[in-house]
């Protein structure tokens, strides 16, 4: 059980980092507290790997320091770290059964047999493995070989924190849920630090309480599901959660209307000071733009030309322009659209105002 | 081409890995192969690649049988999960490598390599090396190989399977158009059934090496012919209830009794499962007669706009799409509405004896 | 069933069937011939049915006895050779670096002994080994250690036996550290989180990795060692007495030097059909241990279970193998 305290932070592979470019993970200051269920969220390549290793020991951070509660680990290797790690490949070891595979951490710090014993039935219990507890761990699914990792990491008492880094990855769609509501359940009875490595929105927002969203080597927000959801911070947020991304569209903004290739739309609070010289962008969500027949749209509509529409099954999706920049909406369910002149309807609340890149907080008007 | 496969049967060993599939493929369709790991997808894009051969049917390539005819012989591409290039080779030779094989003029390869690069956005590359690329870009290039070799027939395994979720989505939404401008038939294996939605085309689901439906992928979501492909075409995972009608009044497995309404009301006295997908499932009353579920929630998880609620009624764990944050503890205690027009009604069997009805607009 | 079959290929495997015509099914046809009859040269053949055979196998006859001590002699040379190679070469590919430049020098110093010609092998230890010019040979003589391979039984032996395992512990070395670099780091890392000391680490993870590559470095090395010829043959000729005779050293006294045609021929069947039937038991034990590293569905959803027992023909199962990563 830990708090994790990531001092100052910063990475660079190479020996003599010069500027912030040099840097794999750049500065980065942040308490996880126990019991927390976070998730490094980012494409490949932004330094979510990096952090990971340095909070298992792999790597030694370049600058700064990590501490478990109030002991500074730095320095101290993986084994010296009470952590427990679900890889994205299953890691089992093949000739052993799945208890033996359970009991392998205890039995290597030497825990009395008993202890060991009611130990790891108590997990498999917890895991939904008794059934195959004295089965040869290689011949199972991945689902069951990614438990077994886990339940390595659970059986032993002193686990300060658990991570995941992309544990779904070989794991099918249907069975994905199942797992990851028995990591949820498992996050709740046992109060355990859990950090969770996805390039996966959708499991990063579903599995955490706090997601990190990272990109280039640096954290541009961190927030819970529906924070970076409904006010990302950044573009790059509003574009890599939700699916699909967030709408951006350069506008010009003055007071509380905004305009795109001519159309004046109303905003819901006013922008009397945005800084001069930079790239000014709308962003609204696709969840709260609404594609309606022309002329039927309730309150505020804008014209767009549909290009084009896709069922993805339970909603359809719209792609459309708006004065030529492409956008796009949804269609409601039963929705009868014809030809490709429509109108959007949006929720001016939603609309948020981006200066090269960053949210713009605005005043309430 | 059309591509014809007629009872295809292939075994291997004492196992049947592909049994009894007949599949029409037209020219310039879009296919997509969805099923689970292990269910023949795999297996089904190598016999129609001849690069094996069937133990039992014929396939037939415009109306001639190339049943035996090896894959060297047949004018075919693939691409794979893995992303497979040629790592001393520049992105333009990579491109233009089954060309030069087959020994097209320089000036054509030159035309055709410019024109699937601009399809494919990787003009800005074409001098680098495969590794020096992102492995969306990578992927790119193994489907612009694909493409320019102007095969009949385009042979594509979870392609985006090892891609980050974001270069997934964006290729997901580019692939649609590249197809629809090659003319050739494409085949696209996935797990995903978002990504069948997505692509659109036809859709066949397979399971135990069995194709259970084929057809246009909206209807085959929306109208499984049995309880299989439901289940094959649901993601979040179909709930289903056991349901027992007698007398226009329907028994829950939660006990309660509802008048038979909806598609429930359309069927016959006796023994049914009914599935419903999540986003069916409401914790809200509903504006119609529904039916209601006492259950208790088991976990939450938030997506941001939306929640997914696993909640057991009775027996089941269901799961429900809705709209909004809902911080819902474990435990407590909700009611499910499900709308009866949406509920998919098998039989016994596990065919499907009533389906969605078309909700009012 | 419709299937056409491409007949053409067989004609791409024509020339190895030529080949191998010519240089083995020829030439044992010939030995078979020799097997069951006699010469007293003059080119002068007399019917002996299955006497050598016979002969050859009962060990109290002259022949007999002589084919079993050479047996036993390569018997125990195999297995000494096995003894120390096979964990020495353990040893050595756990020793080697797993990354960096380094790992290209070590390959290549491991791979030198594999690169030269046997005959020149057995000369280098000849001289290498004598005890009056010899390096090692005199070396040993002058700390007090009385060591001469062409006089004594025990140091022709030592000296062979240290000669082939300078020879070919690279080989089992570099099969392992191809078995080693095929581990993820992910293993090594999970076995640190777990605690796992070396010992554990090289017991769980890193020997069962390796069962493949090993059988395949034993099956060679034992095949090698089983046919030896050439270096023991240059180093002491099977010398002293019959103290390094092993069976194709035999082979060759009879055949060549004694000019016992039939005899030798008998011997070279029965030695042949040794080294066949070890093949087939290794190649058994090989594909085994492969099926059973094959995973298999056995967790399957009960609820799909159940809906595909209703209108299925129960569970196909397809090999798992493209699951595994």
């Amino acid at each position: 059980m830990a708090r994790i305290t990531l001092d100052h932070l910063a990475h660079a592979y190479g020996p003599n980092p010069q500027g912030p470019q040099d840097y794999a993970l750049k500065e980065i200051d942040h308490v996880w507290r126990q019991g927390g269920a976070y998730a490094l969220l980012g494409p490949s390549g932004c330094g979510k790997s990096t952090l990971l290793n340095i909070i298992s020991g792999l790597v030694v951070p370049t600058r700064g320091r990590i501490l478990f509660d109030d002991r500074d680990v730095t320095t101290v290797p993986t084994e010296g770290r009470n952590i427990a790690q679900v890889f994205q490949f299953p890691v089992v070891y093949d000739t052993m059964t799945v208890r033996e595979n359970l009991a392998f951490p205890l039995k290597n710090r030497r825990v009395a047999p008993a202890t060991i014993r009611s130990r790891v039935e108590e997990i498999a219990g917890l895991l939904d493995l008794t059934r195959v507890l004295d089965r040869r761990a290689n011949n199972l699914t991945a689902d069951m070989k990614q438990k077994i990792s886990l339940g390595r990491g659970l059986v032993r008492p002193d686990v300060a924190a658990i991570l995941f880094d992309e544990p779904l990855t070989v794991i099918d769609p249907h069975l994905k849920w199942q797992l990851r509501s028995t990591l949820k359940e498992l996050h709740r009875k046992l109060d355990l630090t859990m950090i969770y490595v996805t390039h996966d929105q959708t499991e990063a927002l579903t599995f955490a309480d706090t997601v990190v969203v990272m990109h280039d080597g640096a954290v541009v927000q961190t927030g819970t599901p529906d924070e970076l959801f409904e006010r990302p911070a950044h573009t790059f947020v509003g574009h890599f959660i939700g699916s699909p991304g967030m709408n951006l569209l350069p506008a010009e903004v003055r007071g509380a209307t905004a305009t795109i290739e001519g159309h004046a739309i109303p905003l819901a609070r006013h922008y009397p000071d945005l800084p001069k010289g930079k790239r000014i962008e709308l962003g609204v969500r696709p969840e709260y733009v609404h594609l309606t027949p022309k002329g039927l749209g309730k309150g505020f509509t804008l014209p767009v030309q549909v290009r084009r529409i896709d069922d993805i099954g339970r909603q359809r999706l719209a792609r459309v322009e708006l004065g030529g920049r492409p956008l796009v909406a949804t269609v409601a369910e039963g929705q009868s659209l014809d030809g490709t002149e429509a109108a959007l309807t949006l929720d001016p609340r939603q609309i948020h105002i981006y200066a090269d890149g960053a949210l713009v907080p605005g005043e309430a008007a | 081409m059309t591509l014809i496969l007629e009872s295809v049967t292939k075994r291997v060993g004492p196992e049947t890995h592909i049994r009894d599939v007949s599949l029409a493929l037209p020219k310039g369709s879009l296919n997509v192969l969805l099923g689970q790991t292990l269910a023949g997808k795999t297996t089904l894009m190598r016999l129609m690649a001849g690069l094996e051969a069937p133990s039992e049917g014929r396939i037939l390539a415009d109306g001639k049988d190339v049943t035996g005819l090896p894959v060297q012989r047949r004018n075919v591409a693939m691409v794979y999960q893995q992303f497979i290039n040629y790592p001393s080779l520049s992105v333009y030779e990579n491109i233009a490598s089954p060309m030069r094989v087959a020994g097209v003029a320089r000036a054509e390869i030159e035309a055709r390599v410019q024109e699937a690069a601009a399809l494919l956005r990787l003009a800005p590359y074409l001098k680098r090396k495969p590794l020096e690329l992102s492995g969306g870009q990578q992927q790119r290039t193994a489907i612009a190989r694909a493409l320019c070799k102007r095969a009949d027939l385009v042979l594509m395994d979870e392609p985006l399977a090892n891609l980050d979720y974001k270069l997934r989505e964006e290729l997901r939404e580019e692939l649609p158009r590249i197809f629809a401008a090659t003319g050739a038939i494409f085949v696209y294996a996935t797990t995903e059934p978002a990504e069948a939605l997505m692509l659109g085309g036809r859709t066949a689901t397979l399971h135990q090496g069995r194709v259970t439906q084929v057809g246009p992928t909206p209807d085959v979501y929306r109208r499984p012919d049995d309880l299989i492909t439901a289940k094959v075409f649901s993601d979040p995972p179909l709930n289903t209830l056991s349901v027992l009608k007698a007398g226009g009044r329907v028994t829950l497995p939660t006990g309660g009794q509802v008048r038979a309404t909806g598609t429930l009301a359309t069927v016959p006295d006796g023994a049914y499962t009914i599935g419903f997908r999540a986003h069916h499932l409401a914790l809200d009353p509903l504006p119609v007669e529904a039916i209601a579920l006492p259950a208790t929630v088991s976990v939450a998880e938030i997506t941001g706009s939306e929640s997914f609620v696993h909640i057991d009624a009775g027996e089941s764990r269901l799961i429900a799409l809705v709209a909004g944050v809902r911080r819902l503890e474990p435990g407590t205690a909700v009611t499910a509405w499900l709308d009866p027009r949406h509920a998919l009604v098998f039989d016994a069997a596990g065919r499907t004896a009533a389906f969605d009805l078309p909700a009012a607009a | 069933m419709t299937k056409t079959v491409n007949q053409k290929a067989w004609l791409l495997v024509l020339p190895v069937f030529a080949v191998v015509a010519f240089s083995a099914v020829l030439p044992l046809m010939t030995v078979v011939n020799y097997s069951v009859q006699d010469t007293f040269g003059n080119n002068q053949f007399f019917w002996n049915g299955l006497g050598w055979f016979q002969e050859l196998l009962d060990p109290t006859s002259q022949f007999g006895e002589r084919f079993f001590d050479s047996l036993w002699r390569n018997l125990l040379f195999s297995a000494i050779i096995l003894a120390i190679e096979v964990p020495l070469g353990i040893a050595v590919a756990l020793s080697m670096p797993r990354e960096g430049r380094s790992v290209a020098f070590c390959l290549v110093l491991m791979a030198l002994p594999l690169l030269i010609p046997w005959n020149v092998v057995g000369t280098i230890w000849q001289v290498f080994a004598r005890s009056d010019i010899g390096l090692l040979g005199s070396f040993l003589n002058r700390i007090g250690i009385d060591y001469n391979y062409a006089g004594s039984a025990l140091a022709a032996w030592v000296t062979i036996v240290t000669m082939d395992v300078w020879h070919w512990t690279s080989l089992v070395a570099l099969l392992c550290y191809a078995g080693l670099k095929s581990i993820p780091d992910a293993y090594y890392q999970a076995a640190r989180i777990d605690g796992a000391s070396q010992w554990a680490i090289f017991r769980t993870i890193q020997l069962p990795k390796m069962r493949r590559v090993l059988l395949i470095a034993v099956l060679l090395r034992f095949m090698d060692s089983f046919m030896i010829y050439t270096e023991p043959f240059v180093l002491t000729g099977g010398g002293p007495g019959n103290a390094t005779t092993f069976l194709s050293i035999d082979l060759v006294k009879l055949a060549l030097g004694q000019f016992d045609l039939g005899r030798a021929a008998a011997m070279s069947l029965v030695y042949n059909l040794i080294i066949l039937s070890v093949c087939w038991v290794f190649y058994t034990v090989m594909t085994n241990v492969d099926a059973g590293n094959r995973t298999v569905l056995t967790e399957s959803d009960p609820a799909d279970a159940a809906a595909a027992a209703g209108s299925l023909p129960q569970a196909t199962t397809i090999p798992l193998d493209r699951r595994a990563a």
